[in-house]
């Protein structure tokens, strides 16, 4: 953390940050049935706030029936630094894709 | 060469109908001042959402006050096209942004859940009307001003429990408004005559529920209740501020120039 801290290109010294407010993930369900989808981040100072604003920035083109937000800050993402690593080995291993199997007709969108 | 001005028959309905739809089309207008000055991105967004169903629900209502009038005034005619006197709007709507200094934001989400709030009541008993495309508009609209009333509401909540500075700006923006609320609750002729035949409520019916939900919203915001005001604005009747003539410029300055532009 202190390395990104001293980083000029961050752009943003560290008690102008902890005035701003948190940032939000937001997923928005288009139709029921379907599932939330990553659609952006905004900031907001607590949870009703960022549902609302969620609502206002992101479903104002009927995109929505549903909101989720989650603090950015809450998520724990995989190390981009291991992406070698962890992806990677799957490359040559096509055999865990069931492309293999004649699929009954009744059965779409599989 | 300007357009002119049109001359609009006002019998009561067409009164009363007017009176709605330059409310909407003005506190519209002074939000979408806003735009691109709101102290947040976000909040810019939210705050010109709110504007859009403003107008939206202006010209349904322009729409349906033209096709009363009978003279085949169309939403945009009676927009652009009135004088000062002809525009029915309450007072309240066509107060600057803040009363000191434009872009007061304690004052714009004050003024905000005092009017989405009177809004959200009328539409409710609107959805009874006896003219069923003021009841259908009414049945969209409500849904609408549900929103702009949590929306507001909550940010005068965070105002006035938030920190001392905002508090004392919520406060200002209170003592600032709270006259101009009045003229909501007053009935004349005209809506008397719309109770008459069902075209929706008397405005004094109004005011008990809405003091009461402006009540708990001032006591969950920690805001002393004002007391009642003898001040009376007289927009509705057609007698503006100093303030209308500005907005009208504003707003109007495209149709008087360009007669019938559109994009």
């Amino acid at each position: 953390m202190s390395e990104l801290k001293s980083n000029p290109m961050r752009g943003q010294p560290a008690d102008e940050a902890a005035d701003e407010w948190p940032l939000w993930e937001v997923f928005v369900r288009s139709r029921s049935g379907l599932d939330h989808k990553h659609c952006g981040s905004l900031h907001a100072a607590d949870a009703p706030m960022a549902i609302q604003l969620a609502r206002d920035v992101y479903t104002r083109r009927q995109e929505g029936s549903s909101v989720w937000v989650v603090r950015s800050d809450q998520i724990v993402a995989s190390d981009p630094a291991d992406k070698d690593m962890y992806f990677d080995p799957m490359e040559d291993k096509v055999y865990r894709h069931p492309t293999f199997y004649q699929l009954p007709k009744e059965v779409d969108h599989m | 060469m300007a357009a002119p001005s049109i001359q609009v028959e006002q019998a009561p309905s067409v009164q009363y109908v007017l009176r709605l739809a330059d409310t909407a089309l003005i506190l519209g207008q002074r939000l979408g001042e806003w735009c691109g000055h709101a102290p947040v991105l976000e909040e810019d967004i939210a705050l010109a959402n709110i504007a859009l169903d403003l107008i939206g629900q202006s010209r349904a209502l322009l729409t349906r006050a033209g096709q009363l009038e009978g003279k085949d005034h169309d939403e945009d005619q009676l927009a652009f096209l009135r004088e000062e006197r002809d525009y029915r709007n309450a007072t309240i709507v066509e107060l600057p942004n803040g009363p000191s200094r434009p872009g007061d934001f304690a004052f714009t989400v004050l003024r905000n859940a005092m009017m989405a709030t009177w809004f959200r009541l009328l539409w409710e008993r609107l959805r009874e009307s006896s003219d069923a495309e003021l009841a259908a508009i009414a049945g969209k609209a409500v849904k609408e001003a549900r929103y702009h009333q949590q929306h507001s509401s909550d940010w005068v909540v965070r105002l006035g429990d938030g920190t001392d500075e905002s508090a004392r700006r919520l406060r200002a923006a209170l003592d600032a408004l709270w006259r101009y609320g009045a003229e909501l609750f007053d009935s004349d002729a005209v809506d008397v005559a719309a109770a008459a035949n069902g075209l929706g409520p008397r405005w004094a019916d109004l005011r008990e529920p809405w003091l009461a939900e402006m009540r708990e919203l001032f006591d969950e915001a920690k805001l002393a209740m004002p007391a009642d005001s003898a001040f009376r604005s007289t927009g509705k009747t057609g007698v503006h501020s100093e303030h209308m003539g500005y907005i009208l410029a504003d707003l109007q300055f495209l149709q008087r120039a360009y007669p019938g532009g559109a994009w």
